[in-house]
């Protein structure tokens, strides 16, 4: 193999699982050494920096960095690094005078964002402060867009929403609520530099069986129930409440009508409990306010008596795979189950729906009515529009929806200037010894044993009788530090250095998970096969080093390696050294 | 500095017959200088010990004094330990020995603990074939005071002070022949694919075992004029041959051009092969043995590997005609007989 190139700021990045594996990339260690080290401000505020709305996302956050944590490849657990997110949000001092200055003076060029959630809110972050003139649109009475709507108060307290959307509205934007964008050809004719389309993915799924006509009164598409009780049009709920479906949005469908009313309310899906959409943590804190969930029922039909809802049928299946591991729902050939029900919340998925972009502007749109958006720039085909959040792609995630608009607002910004969207900037890169003295690292390289602490939960008798009452209480500030202290540090990279090297083996001699050997070179396939220990994840690289005077070379498989620093601290020549890197996505106009 | 060792290990660490990984055979984190031989030689007598599945506790580690007497802290950190006094570590091995022969008696010394104060307590248990590994951790210098030239400094070798050494070395290997050793090896710390399978070898072979091992001095004698530096050794070590470890009941499975290989069956069942590289070597003849090593002496090498094994050893157990049962676990039954026994041998005397 050839040596690795450690100057490509990919190779290190991808050390990093948890900020590789973030959609906005966020600092994750940088952040929770801040926190160890109480600096919760600061911690707040490398946060801000990448994901603009640590409050809500250390609350809501699909967390897509947890499965990543190496953590979980030598223990069970991932650091909570969500949680811990909300800590420095919990703890931090007031920063608005941390935020971005706002010039007085505008640049000249005007956007307009259609939707104020979570993407448009972050190209309104980026292009504010740069002198963008910022005229946001949204049908909702206040910003948030789904955070506002779909994520219940129990989650996701009002407080805290507000308090970071309103970061980005004081930004000077001019922000025009309760209001439907029905065409966009009008707010194109308003002669704006540039378009940003933020509006989510807001029409919900629904299943057309048999006696809908006649339950209809009592069947409500999940998310416009959750919207319609979060903007207290809906106040009540039947006792008995069936919800169908097996994503996240039916956990919150489910969880809100034990709050409204619901005494016997049950999830019932189609698939494999295994295989719901759900994150394992809804799905845990559906059963522990006494939700059971209905894996394998197929919903059949609406059974009405008299006018009036009276349950569903469901059919019972099973999961067949074939050899490409593709699933088919078999159904089991027993009777059909039936479920009494007062309502039914059908949460079965949630699609795109563009009715008021005129198919003469120049945007084109592909068989599936999406339309056809840049990956990297989220620029249309109409150059001066673009897309971003679940509007670009379909339904995603806050994070996702928070990278798109970093991405969008650096190409909004590149587009204004008249420079090519393709014209990426480099990320923010830089590498420094965490050295302090002969076996001194400025980090904390011991590795701590605890196991993840859980976040403790209000009392179910209380949460379940108010819907605004938060169930998760936060880590406190003890607790938020052995949490910590759990983080392996994983962006403090072991560098090597050939030349100092003088092959004493002392790091292959100390390293506690064996991840380097000294050996002749070979291909990747050959190489993995004859190093100390098996280097089976191939996801994970081999970092390879130059020749060494016996013309072998140094192989670190980075899969499992705990950067404890041991090899640099046992390594006389100082040819290994601990290095810190931090990495960051540039934004608009950097 | 960091004093503990993370407990995470490799998730996917190879497990031995008695189901141990590697991790087991693990002890405190070291306390020597970064990047000291010594701890090589420790991770190989871990690698060694676990890949022939070797219960903890049938293992003793017994040292003297000096760095690489404090070694044995750092390895096999559930078997017996037993920091005996400067240079006294065979007199000690050989007490414990005579009185439970069930142990396997690994001692760990070093130059200054082996070929100063210790010479004489070496030369006896060699001679006297003790059955035990006997590991010199050889880095000519005595790094706990400072690195003064030991009595294995090579003439003329310096030392990071700088002044070359006036006094002609011993060569523990060359002495451990003259003195009627059975098993006779050198190494290098920085060659674990040499040094794993001459562990292993001495494991297995009953009798005597040393393993003269350079161990380079990172402090005070790892300079460009030491003759004990990893760089020099590099350059100057000449392998023997290489030799594979084959454990007991395994299945042979690498082949061999005849004539270039010798199988020799150890007194435990398992085998090692010896890929001979020096033709002038004969390791099974003592004085084949003793003139090769002169002969590299004299041309400034380091003769590595295998030197000499003898395959008729008879270890003290055998010679002296001891109970076959460790003398610890005989009872007052066996140990005072009878007054019938003892007439009987009375009368077997008249």
């Amino acid at each position: 193999m050839k040596p690795t190139d450690t100057k490509n700021p990919e190779y290190f990045h991808k050390v990093v699982d948890c900020q590789y594996a973030c959609p906005a990339h966020t600092p994750v260690p940088e952040y929770i050494r801040l926190i160890a080290a109480e600096r919760y401000t600061d911690a707040y505020m490398v946060n801000w920096q990448s994901n603009v709305f640590p409050g809500i996302l250390g609350r809501t956050c699909d967390r897509p960095c947890e499965p990543a944590c190496r953590r979980v490849r030598v223990e069970e657990q991932p650091v909570a690094i969500c949680r811990l997110k909300r800590v420095a949000a919990d703890n931090k001092d007031d920063i608005t005078d941390r935020l971005p200055e706002i010039p007085k003076t505008k640049n000249g060029k005007r956007v307009a964002l259609i939707g104020a959630g979570p993407a448009s809110l972050t190209v309104a972050r980026g292009l504010a402060p740069l002198g963008y003139s910022i005229d946001i649109y949204d049908n909702q009475f206040a910003g948030g867009g789904m955070m506002r709507s779909q994520i219940p108060s129990f989650r996701l307290p009002i407080e805290v929403l507000d308090e970071e959307v309103n970061y980005i509205l004081n930004m000077g934007v001019n922000a025009t609520f309760d209001v439907q964008v029905e065409s966009l050809k009008e707010i194109l004719d308003k002669e704006y530099d540039a378009v940003f389309v933020g509006t989510g993915a807001p029409r919900g799924k629904g299943l057309n069986l048999p006696g809908l006509e006649d339950a209809m009164p009592n069947v409500y598409l999940g998310i416009d129930w959750l919207s319609s009780v979060a903007f207290e049009h809906t106040t009540s709920i039947g006792k008995r409440v069936l919800v169908l479906g097996g994503g996240n949005t039916a956990m919150d469908c489910c969880r809100t009508s034990r709050r409204m009313g619901g005494e016997d309310v049950r999830v019932v899906v189609r698939s494999p409990f295994e295989e719901m959409k759900a994150s394992p943590w809804e799905k845990e804190d559906a059963a522990s306010e006494g939700i059971p969930i209905y894996n394998n029922h197929v919903p059949k039909e609406f059974v009405v008596e008299d006018g009036k809802l009276k349950g569903m049928h469901f059919e019972k299946v099973e999961a067949h795979y074939d050899e490409e591991g593709k699933r088919t729902l078999v159904p089991t050939g027993e009777d059909l189950v039936f479920m009494e029900a007062d309502d039914v919340l059908m949460a079965i998925g949630q699609e795109n729906a563009f009715p008021w972009i005129e198919r003469d502007l120049g945007i084109e749109f592909d068989k599936w009515e999406m339309p056809v958006v840049d990956e990297v720039t989220f620029q249309s085909t109409n150059e001066k529009v673009f897309f971003g959040g679940d509007s670009a792609f379909g339904p995603e995630n806050i994070i996702t929806a928070v990278a798109h608009g970093h991405q969008a607002a650096v190409s909004i910004d590149l587009f204004c200037r008249g420079e090519d969207v393709h014209n990426r900037p480099p990320p923010h890169v830089t590498l420094s010894s965490q050295k302090m003295g002969v076996h001194e690292w400025s980090y904390d390289n011991a590795v701590a044993n605890d196991l993840r602490y859980a976040v403790p939960h209000a009392p179910l008798a209380k949460t379940l009788k108010n819907r605004k009452i938060e169930v998760e209480l936060g880590f406190d500030v003890e607790t938020g530090y052995k949490e910590a202290e759990r983080c392996l540090n994983c962006d403090v990279q072991t560098v090597f250095d050939e030349l100092r090297c003088i092959e004493c083996d002392a790091c292959v001699d100390i390293c506690p998970t064996d991840c380097i050997t000294f050996t002749t070179n070979g291909a990747e396939e050959d190489l993995r096969k004859r190093l100390e220990a098996p280097a089976n994840n191939l996801a994970q690289d081999l970092y390879i080093s130059a020749d060494l005077p016996t013309m072998r070379v140094m192989v670190k498989d980075e899969n499992v390696c705990l950067h404890c620093g041991l090899c640099a601290e046992r390594c006389p020549t100082t040819a290994w050294d601990m290095q810190k890197f931090l990495y960051n996505v540039s934004k608009a106009g950097e | 500095m960091s004093y503990q060792l993370p407990k995470f290990r490799h998730p996917e660490l190879p497990v031995n017959d008695l189901g141990y990984t590697r991790a087991d055979y693990e002890g405190a984190i070291s306390t020597l200088c970064a990047g000291c031989g010594h701890d090589s030689i420790s991770g190989a007598i871990v690698r060694a010990c676990h890949e022939l599945s070797i219960e903890p506790h049938k293992i003793a580690k017994l040292s003297g004094i000096g760095c690489s007497s404090k070694a044995p802290t750092y390895f096999l950190g559930n078997s017996h330990g037993f920091n005996s006094v400067h240079g006294r570590m065979p007199s000690v091995v050989t007490g414990a020995a005579l009185a439970n022969r069930d142990l396997l008696y690994m001692g760990v010394s070093g130059d200054g603990d082996t070929a100063s104060i210790g010479m004489g307590q070496f030369t006896h248990v060699a001679r006297r074939n003790l059955n035990m590994v006997y590991i010199v951790m050889n880095n000519g210098c005595y790094g706990l005071t400072k690195g003064q030239d030991s009595a294995t400094a090579d003439r003329g070798s310096a030392s990071k002070k700088g002044d070359p050494n006036i006094y002609s070395a011993i060569d523990l290997c060359g002495t451990a022949l003259q003195m009627g050793a059975t098993f006779v090896a050198r190494s290098f710390s920085g060659d674990k694919e040499q040094l794993v399978p001459l562990i292993k070898a001495a494991i297995s072979h009953r009798g005597f075992a040393l393993i003269d091992i350079v161990s380079p001095c990172v402090t005070f004698n790892n300079n460009t004029k030491s003759t004990k530096s990893y760089e020099f050794v590099r350059e100057h070590a000449e392998a023997t041959g290489t030799i594979d470890f084959v454990p007991m009941h395994s299945e042979i499975t690498t082949e061999y051009q005849p004539g270039h290989a010798h199988e020799v069956t150890m007194h435990d069942g398992s085998s090692i092969r010896l890929y001979k590289m020096d033709e002038s070597l004969n390791p099974f003849d003592r004085r084949s043995a003793v003139n090769v090593l002169e002969e590299h002496r004299y041309s400034g090498n380091i003769l590595t590997g295998l030197i000499y094994m003898n395959l008729d050893s008879r270890d003290l157990h055998e010679v002296l005609e001891t109970s076959q049962r460790p003398l610890n676990s005989l009872d007052e039954s066996d140990l005072c007989p009878g007054n019938k026994m003892l007439l009987n041998i009375n009368a077997s005397l008249r």
